[in-house]
């Protein structure tokens, strides 16, 4: 493992919601190629707060990859340059020793900042609030084995459930849509028996709290896909659209 | 100091039956008039939060994460138990019951285990109908894998991603509930203080994460499931937010905690890195289903590898010390986590361990790959071997993984009842903050089944019986204990603000973890536990003098949210060494060097230990009393566990 690396950073620094954020350049030192990005930003914040200066604030959590947390917009991408991974696995091999990067949080209108790279996601929880989920209460479910799903099927659900809300796919479309967030949940529900009996409301009800979150609309760049960390495909747009119109037509 | 477990009499099968006959009912139309806190959004609190909703509770949940849904129940990666005996292996209730007790070392209560394993097939339907897409056949009916410490296969699981869908169900219904009004959720708020009133569990103080607002939240019952204190250890595969506060400032209301020194480490970890490292990822149990364990026989091979002179493939088979298959022939590479984790510490101490920093031991799959073939290796690991080739930049399917046992779990935690009520009455502790069916080593696979039991089918009815006895009546948040309890907080916070001294949070926190992990990890004894108290009592005046939090409250202040954090860390990790001190025995997880036998494995004490320890707090560096629940087993036979 490498040691010694050094970075500078263009980070986004912004107080907080109500004031006018700036980039500003960090010199980093001393990071191990064996560091994650987030450890790298640890350093940096060890070393900021020993001078007395404010910590760079950003979101993170279970640093594995499955929380979806962590929200960084690095050198122009959603989750930094790999494929398929979060910021959190993101390791520092992957850049030169020496290079500049940039950081910035997401960018949406409907995902306000808070402070630096700290942004407000909860749009995200509206819309499942709205209508992703199967009504069923608690002890009201029958034997789990009672209505046989098609494993093709069940395959699909799971690639659609794989989705962590991290709202990477808001962050790398152009006009900032959800429209790939809303399709995984509405394609897994889709996909299983018990959630067909909702499935036109459910579809109604999340694209309305989708527009109303004040979300982009999808103009099919797919940008969105390329850059999901779980590889959530963008057919599953192709079945909100049928799941969209369908219960529109015929409600 | 009075304490009821309240386990029914009558024969094992039966007492949740009749237990659940005699709880007192809330009558559907007064529900609502009663409001119950919900601390924590992981599967125990989320399905707490979300049936309560359901039966017509006023419901507020608070979790200190953006979105309910990243609660750390969302790592959980291999499965879920459940005693559905759908693979027609034999399994039963009565079988997972046993299984369960057994792994925990006969350090679990009969009656808590034998109504977890009853309700787990309930647990499995409900998810089903939630549309968690477990895994399936094509048949298209539940498929099921076989876990550590059990000859059946009961384990459900959706890939590798288990806990992230049980979860997101659970969150799906707390949603639901949340649109109809009856849940309301406090995202980025963290709980600092219990409240209090008449000696019952009234309310909370909690802090909003981001204008820093000290707000009181007044209910008639408070659930805390805030899950597991890992994070004492600085390193453990807990999320980076994952606290004890909630409990700790339960416990110093006078809430017992019990069995604080029962921690798990897993032994399939990726390695340290280096000081820069912040956490430890984990890797899935079931690569020891075909990975060899192993290091070099000799140190001189070890440092031909570091200095790059040789690869580990390079290690002729006769230089190679398979040590699990050595000393366990029988179980070999599966013996339980336990034994795993302390053996790979042996090596490494004798100096034996791999990787940079000499904590690492070898997982070969080299010898699976020659008899099944990459194809196979790829359909069974492919992802975890992605995940580790994705942090290590190394290529499991060419070169051997390197692992390292890491802190993966707590058992101990606040004292419950058979109802789950801690002993203060209207506090309850669900899922992995309590300490109840884990006993002293949780078998894998059981603690999303434990976490949804008590959310979805045990407290939705113990906390009618409490609550039936209640009146309406509300205590206002201006009360004379909410504003006590609020003051207490704020003094905290500007303690902590003001102290403006040289060293950060972290460096104190890595120095406490160090302290746990040298003396009250794998293998303790009485000598370093000791020397442990008094490391960690300076390191508590020091971090009181000399840590520096810059910022003010009112802000969002992730460094003041962690300096409050591993304040309580300080005062529960003494708690943990003082449980271990008095844990003369080796049981479950815990070695303790002193009470081995002859061939140097693990040697319960039966005679003196078969107890519960209960934790009493008795006021600031005032020692910490101990009580004692007396385990009585009358359905299992209590036998030392061997894996030669």
């Amino acid at each position: 493992m490498e040691k010694g690396r050094s970075y500078t950073l263009k980070v986004w620094r912004q107080k907080n919601a109500a004031s006018r954020g700036e980039f500003k350049t960090y010199q980093v030192n001393d990071v191990s190629s064996g560091s994650s990005f987030l450890e790298m930003l640890d350093i940096l914040n060890e070393e900021l707060t020993k001078k007395g200066e404010d910590p760079i604030h950003f979101d993170h959590d279970c640093r594995e990859g499955i929380c979806g947390t962590c929200s960084l917009f690095i050198n122009g991408r959603p989750h930094g340059p790999e494929e398929e991974i979060t910021v959190c696995q993101l390791h520092m091999r992957t850049f030169q020793d020496g290079q500049t990067i940039t950081i910035e949080p997401w960018r949406a209108r409907a995902f306000p900042v808070i402070k630096d790279l700290v942004v407000d996601r909860s749009a995200f929880d509206r819309i499942i609030q709205a209508g992703g989920f199967i009504s069923v209460n608690t002890g009201a479910a029958p034997d789990a084995n009672a209505i046989p799903i098609a494993r093709e099927n069940a395959e699909v659900a799971m690639d659609a459930a794989a989705c962590i809300g991290c709202g990477a796919c808001v962050a790398a479309c152009k006009n900032a849509s959800a429209m790939l967030f809303v399709a995984a949940k509405i394609s897994q529900l889709a996909m299983l028996p018990q959630g067909k009996v909702e499935r036109k409301r459910r579809a109604q009800k999340m694209v309305e709290q989708m527009d109303k979150e004040g979300f982009g609309s999808c103009t099919n760049t797919y940008a969105c896909s390329a850059e999901c960390p779980k590889g959530i495909e963008f057919t599953h747009i192709a079945r909100l659209n049928r799941e969209y119109l369908t219960s529109k037509f015929t409600s | 100091m009075v304490f009821d477990s309240k386990i029914p009499e009558g024969p094992l099968a039966e007492k949740w039956t009749k237990h659940k006959f005699n709880l007192k009912l809330v009558n559907p139309a007064n529900k609502r008039k009663y409001d119950i806190i919900v601390v924590g959004t992981g599967l125990a609190g989320a399905s707490a939060a979300a049936s309560f909703g359901e039966m017509g509770y006023n419901v507020k949940a608070f979790f200190y994460q953006d979105s309910a849904r990243r609660a750390h129940s969302i790592a959980a990666q291999g499965g879920i138990n459940a005693a559905k005996n759908y693979p027609n292996d034999n399994d039963s209730i009565f079988r997972l019951f046993y299984d369960t007790i057994k792994g925990g070392d006969y350090r679990s209560r009969e009656a808590n285990v034998y109504r977890l394993a009853e309700v787990s097939n309930n647990i499995i339907d409900q998810c089903v109908a939630q549309g968690v897409p477990f895994a399936r056949e094509y048949g298209g009916l539940l498929d099921n894998r076989s876990f550590g410490g059990a000859q059946v296969s009961r384990t459900f699981y959706a890939r590798g991603q288990t806990g992230q869908q049980l979860l997101l169900g659970a969150y799906s219904a707390l949603s639901r509930q949340v649109a109809a009004g009856k849940v309301k959720l406090y995202k980025r708020t963290e709980m600092l203080n219990l409240v209090l009133v008449e000696g019952k569990a009234r309310g909370i103080v909690a802090r909003n994460l981001i204008t820093g607002k000290i707000e009181s939240h007044s209910a008639h019952a408070v659930v805390l499931a805030t899950g597991g204190y890992g994070n004492v250890f600085f390193l453990a595969t807990y999320a980076m937010g994952c606290n004890g506060s909630a409990v700790w400032r339960a416990h110093k209301k006078g809430a017992l905690f019990a069995n604080p020194c029962f921690t798990q480490i897993h032994p399939t970890c990726i390695p340290v890195h280096g000081d820069q490292q912040s956490k430890l990822t984990l890797m899935s149990e079931s690569l020891r289903n075909d990975g060899r364990v192993w290091v070099p026989k000799e140190k001189s091979t070890v440092e031909k590898i570091r200095k790059k002179e040789i690869q580990p493939n390079d290690v002729p088979e006769d230089e190679r010390d398979y040590y699990l298959e050595r000393i366990y022939p029988s179980f070999g590479n599966l013996v339980p986590r336990d034994v795993a984790s302390r053996n790979a510490k042996n090596v490494c101490d004798e100096g034996r361990g791999v990787g940079e920093t000499g904590l690492a031991v070898y997982l070969d799959f080299r010898d699976a790959i020659k008899q099944f073939g990459i194809d196979v290796i790829k359909a069974k690991y492919g992802n975890l071997f992605q995940m580790y080739e994705k942090i290590t930049a190394d290529n499991p399917y060419n070169t051997p993984m390197m692992i390292y046992p890491a802190i993966h779990y707590t058992m101990g935690g606040l004292w419950v009842d058979y109802n789950l009520m801690t002993n203060i009455p209207g506090l309850y502790a669900t899922g992995e903050c309590n300490f109840s069916d884990h006993g002293a080593n949780r078998l894998g696979a059981s603690a999303l089944m434990q976490g949804l039991a008590d959310g979805y089918f045990i407290i939705p009815y113990t906390i009618g019986d409490y609550l039936a006895g209640m009146p309406y009546d509300k205590v206002p948040e201006d009360h004379p204990e909410f504003k006590k309890s609020e003051e207490e907080v704020k003094h905290r916070i500007n303690k902590l603000l003001n102290i403006n001294g040289n060293r950060t949070v972290d460096e104190f926190h890595k120095e406490l973890g160090r302290i746990l992990w040298e003396n009250c990890g794998m293998a303790r004894n009485e000598t370093g536990l000791k020397e442990a108290k008094k490391e960690i009592r300076e390191l508590r005046e020091a971090y009181w003098k000399d840590v520096k939090v810059l910022g003010i409250n009112e802000e969002l202040n992730m460094t003041l949210e962690k300096a409050l954090r591993v304040a309580d860390f300080m005062e529960l990790g003494e708690v943990m060494i003082d449980d271990a001190l008095d844990r003369r025995e080796s049981c479950g997880g815990h070695f303790r060097e002193e009470s081995q036998t002859e061939e140097g494995e693990a040697k319960r004490n039966d005679e003196h230990f078969s107890y519960v320890s209960v934790w009493e707090y008795k006021g600031d560096n005032k020692p910490e009393v101990l009580h004692k629940e007396n385990l009585k087993f009358e359905n299992v036979k209590l036998t030392q566990r061997s894996y030669k």
